[in-house]
């Protein structure tokens, strides 16, 4: 399945997923106005704590850091020939706290479980027009598409290669669009087919005025 | 909202992922290497317009904050958004709307050239000017060193703009999707 996901049944896995997005954002906010050397070192032995609970393998978590060390390293540099060092090792421990923290969200939260939290945190939103249902469906049908899209562009890719066309980067849009647009009325047909109301109609007790 | 509409939104999400399949380009006179995915921007506002392309972003971007590894070397996750270069995958969303809307007014007079101008100003421009500020801030360096650091990408962005106004001008005239 397409996912992060390392499942688990440690409390981390177990904490709610909506406690620990908010932990998330929470934090997020927090390590720009709490800064310092000590207490990042603080975080880290915490989050070391959490990560050994969950029991996640270190090549997944290193895998999802991977891009992001590369860029702490210039960061850490610029900071050592700028400004001074111990500012550039408080920057890159204040990220690497950041990152730490939601990897372990990542890896230990099912993907519709967070869907689930997004689409409860879309349902305030339905004064201003924005229809939850709508949300969640289309949340669901990119998930859908995702490994069929993933498909034909691979197709596209092979087929393209073997005309010498893979380094183009239209010779592999275009046929990859036509086929998008193809499917899309294909694909609205066959929801509809199935009794899909974008528009349902609201029950008589249901309805204000 | 048709469901024909949802099924465009969900699906140039859905396209926005499956180009990193796509292994980056290199180009002449360009130093860094292309990453095909950012063009999904570009295609989904030319071709569904502000509303459906900055919503189809939308999804996309918060389908990675949910942990799919949906970006270029299958990475995903909170992490992605809230790290140093997050300010360039949430600008998508602003992004593509900017693209939209200036396709949507000038729907009529659409040509390759201004198509190409309207891809840098909502691609390009909006891009930086979110995603620089944000490397700034997360890394603590100074915006004109953050602006250095990013500037060997521009060139390659550039040439997404052309390759998505080219694309998008023959879905616009094979198969308009925005009556203006």
């Amino acid at each position: 399945m397409l996912s992060l996901y390392v499942p688990g049944d440690s409390f981390v896995h177990r904490a709610p997923a909506a406690a620990k997005l908010a932990i998330l954002v929470i934090c997020g906010a927090a390590l720009f106005v709490v800064s310092g050397i000590p207490v990042h070192a603080a975080e880290l032995a915490l989050l070391a704590g959490l990560f050994h609970a969950a029991r996640l393998p270190w090549r997944d978590t290193f895998r999802q850091l991977r891009t992001a060390l590369i860029f702490l390293v210039p960061i850490f540099l610029f900071h050592v020939f700028v400004t001074d060092w111990t500012l550039g090792l408080e920057t890159v421990l204040r990220i690497l706290v950041l990152l730490l923290l939601a990897v372990l969200v990542t890896l230990t939260t099912r993907t519709t479980d967070m869907i689930d939290v997004l689409e409860a945190a879309v349902r305030p939103l339905r004064h201003v027009g924005v229809n939850p249902s709508k949300t969640g469906m289309m949340l669901s049908m990119v998930i859908r598409f995702i490994p069929m899209m993933m498909r034909e562009a691979q197709e596209v890719l092979e087929a393209q290669r073997a005309r010498g066309l893979d380094r183009n980067a239209i010779a592999l849009l275009m046929p990859l669009l036509i086929k998008t647009l193809k499917m899309a009325d294909d694909l609205s047909e066959a929801i509809e087919a199935r009794g899909y109301d974008p528009e349902p109609v609201v029950p008589v007790w249901r309805r204000k005025g | 909202m048709t469901t024909r509409d949802m099924v465009f939104v969900a699906l140039f999400a859905a396209l926005t992922a499956a180009c990193a399949v796509f292994p980056p380009f290199q180009a002449p006179l360009v130093p860094a290497p292309i990453i095909v995915q950012n063009i999904g921007v570009m295609l989904a506002g030319s071709i569904l317009g502000a509303r459906r392309g900055a919503l189809s972003l939308l999804l996309f971007v918060a389908l990675v904050a949910a942990g799919l590894p949906l970006l270029t070397g299958w990475k995903g996750g909170f992490g992605a958004i809230l790290g140093p270069t997050g300010g360039f995958i949430l600008s998508w969303i602003p992004a593509a709307f900017v693209v939209g809307w200036l396709v949507e007014r000038y729907w009529r007079r659409l040509n390759f050239w201004n198509l190409l101008l309207f891809n840098v100003i909502g691609g390009v421009i909006v891009v930086y000017v979110i995603g620089i500020p944000w490397l700034a801030q997360v890394a603590g360096m100074e915006l004109g060193k953050a602006v250095a650091g990013s500037a060997i990408f521009i060139p390659g962005d550039v040439v997404k703009a052309v390759v998505a106004a080219a694309v998008a001008m023959i879905v616009k005239r094979s198969y308009p999707l925005i009556r203006a």
